[in-house]
């Protein structure tokens, strides 16, 4: 059976993206690789390009590169950003940020879509990363945008879902992909969204201070592709508090 | 002369009035902080805590805090992986001129000092700018002495302009502006500003600061909240640790980036941790003089507390102690510094502010952070 994800366009086998952010170069190849990752995410604003130690020197050619608009704090700044973004990553694919807070660095939806917009409609292939909001996650629909990608939890805390709720909403009434992105800090975390139906998980700050990158790439990989599978056989019967009675609740009915 | 007679807490004419309660706020606290307070269970909470309040802060700088070192480190290092992962950004300061108006009794720039003076023309500024560019570097911080006559505002500008045709990003580290002149440097490319306080205690402040535009204390202090309105996208603070009370001028440091962070959540928050070092071999050792193991306390402890702000970590300080602090709490360090005005391709044209302790090229520092585990960072940044 043929379960590839599709995004602008674009078929992809895996569903596990790569954050790129928090490593040392040299280690990203191998957590590519191990990973099975085939995009990645690049903030632009660390491609030194013709630089030293610039990371698109590091990642192989047949990975889709993800360039993100980290550093943008309105919806001006990351459509120049993103444009910006185009021309050295030869690509419309963008994940979206705005930021305006330098303490929980958490997106601002309202920007966010406001940028969507704008760049949707010059041809990008627009990812936003965003606040699992169902009006908001409406709205980028309707801006627009061909993924959304809801936070697990602050980004770089490594505590999981604690937006689960929140996104299994997403999940049930946004007809487009929702790739979790932020907070997941253990490949049974991803697990979790990926059996929760998640078209994909995004990691970064998990893997890159991960004793060995290379295993908890692997890790990853294989949580990923664990949770989809579960989705896919559909779960079974999970009771929720303790075992049913059985005798009948109803049995006193007459007729 | 000396203007003694100037009162330090009263704006000179030409200085914008900034209309904010954070000097209030942070000068109350300050009067308030007692360090000898804190006990080894006041400590003990705080590292256990996953958010540090003032108040745990203000205990993690007491001298009870000293024997945990050890502890502040290890949560400073997971807080730093988890905000900063392995990036360690690269810099180097350039000193575009040595005039100083000011008279500050601890610094080698005083107007006072008879010291070699001068100032980069703008083609010797380009030629010092284009060899520290082909070092690989990405991030510039320009530096003046404080003398709105010698290094004017349009001066710093043009320098500022040229600066970003080879650098992704710009700071300044001058003399306190207006709003407006802020907006002018941003707009020249501009995108960070350091003014460091030197002290909180604002009767040693008037003591030290003789002189000058310097020794008025509040437009000093506001000069983050201007620069920010003007449009820059991040300021630092800092302290001349040991000048007075460490202890209390760290806090007070700490306390006042909290409070700007709070007014503008977007800012990009920063630190810098320069020491004034106590005398070798001095026989009346003072238990506020500031030896490595202070030092490194005041640094884990801004990062306990604003685990997401970047700190600095200075080339006064030595290699070794640098090699060890990147990573586990600093998140910049300067490399091929020369404190000299100009010297990387031109003559230098004027004396040294201080003594450097590690003269290590950008080629070693880029080696010694690879060889430590981390990355080296070249540019973060992008001027929009």
């Amino acid at each position: 059976m043929s379960d590839k994800l599709a995004i602008g366009g674009h078929e992809f086998e895996s569903r596990f993206i790569l954050g790129s952010g928090k490593f040392s170069l040299e280690l990203i190849k191998a957590a590519i690789e191990s990973g099975g990752a085939q995009m990645i995410t690049l903030a632009l604003r660390r491609a030194n390009v013709g630089g030293e130690e610039n990371i698109l020197d590091y990642i192989p050619k047949n990975v889709k590169l993800l360039p993100n608009t980290s550093g943008a704090r309105t919806a001006e700044e990351a459509v120049k950003i993103a444009r910006l973004a185009r021309e050295i990553s030869n690509s419309d694919f963008i994940k979206l940020e705005v930021i305006r807070d330098s303490k929980y660095l958490m997106p601002d939806n309202y920007e966010t879509i406001k940028a969507t917009e704008i760049l949707a409609k010059e041809g990008f292939v627009v990812m936003p990363y965003m606040y699992p909001d169902l009006y908001a996650a409406r709205a980028f629909v309707g801006a627009g945008a061909a993924a959304v990608m809801p936070l697990g939890s602050p980004i770089g805390s490594n505590k999981g879902l604690c937006t689960k709720e929140f996104i299994q909403i997403l999940i049930d009434e946004i007809d487009l992909p929702i790739i979790v992105d932020a907070g997941i800090g253990r490949p049974s975390q991803a697990l979790l969204a990926m059996e929760m139906g998640a078209a994909a998980v995004m990691c970064n700050t998990a893997i890159a201070t991960a004793n060995d990158v290379t295993l908890m790439a692997k890790a990853f990989k294989q949580a990923v592709e664990a949770g989809r599978t579960a989705y896919l056989a559909g779960l079974g019967r999970v009771l929720d508090f303790k075992a049913e009675a059985s005798s009948p609740l109803t049995g006193f009915l007459e007729g | 002369m000396s203007s003694l007679s100037i009162n330090s807490m009263e704006y000179l004419e030409g200085m914008e009035r900034t209309d904010s309660d954070i000097l209030e706020k942070v000068i109350s606290c300050t009067q308030k902080y007692d360090y000898s307070k804190y006990t080894a269970d006041d400590v003990k909470k705080a590292l256990i805590k996953t958010k540090i309040s003032a108040e745990d802060y203000a205990a993690l700088l007491s001298p009870t805090a000293l024997p945990y070192l050890e502890d502040m480190a290890r949560k400073a290092l997971s807080q730093t992986q988890k905000h900063f992962g392995n990036a360690v950004s690269l810099f180097t300061p350039l000193y575009l001129a040595n005039y100083c108006e000011n008279h500050c009794t601890y610094c080698g720039f005083n107007a006072e000092n008879r010291i070699s003076r001068g100032a980069l023309s703008l083609s010797e500024a380009e030629e010092e700018l284009k060899a520290i560019a082909a070092t690989g570097l990405k991030e510039i911080l320009l530096l003046t002495g404080e003398s709105r006559h010698k290094s004017g505002l349009h001066y710093i500008g043009a320098c500022i302009q040229l600066a970003a045709k080879y650098f992704s990003a710009v700071g300044i580290e001058i003399y306190p502006l207006n709003t407006e002149e802020y907006t002018y440097l941003h707009e020249c490319g501009a995108d960070f500003v350091s003014i460091y306080q030197e002290t909180y205690n604002t009767d040693k402040y008037a003591k030290v600061h003789l002189k000058g535009p310097k020794r008025i204390f509040p437009y000093r202090f506001h000069a983050q909240e201007r620069a920010l309105l003007g449009g820059m996208r991040g300021v630092s603070f800092g302290v001349l640790l040991g000048l007075d009370d460490f202890r209390k001028d760290a806090f007070s440091a700490g306390m006042h980036a909290y409070f700007i962070q709070q007014k503008f959540p977007h800012a990009e928050i920063s630190f810098s941790t320069p020491r004034l070092r106590p005398y070798i071999n001095n026989s009346v050792m003072s238990p506020n003089d500031v030896h490595e193991k202070q030092l490194l306390q005041v640094i884990l402890a801004y990062r306990l507390f604003m685990p997401f702000a970047g700190i600095t970590i200075s080339t006064r300080e030595r290699s070794g102690f640098r090699d060890h602090i990147i990573g586990m709490a600093a998140t910049k360090i300067s490399a091929g510094v020369k404190v000299g005005v100009g010297g990387h391709n031109t003559k230098e044209k004027g004396d040294e502010q201080f003594e450097i302790s590690d003269s290590r090229s950008v080629r070693q520092i880029h080696e010694m952070i690879l060889s430590r585990g981390l990355q080296p960072v070249y540019i973060d940044h992008i001027r929009i």
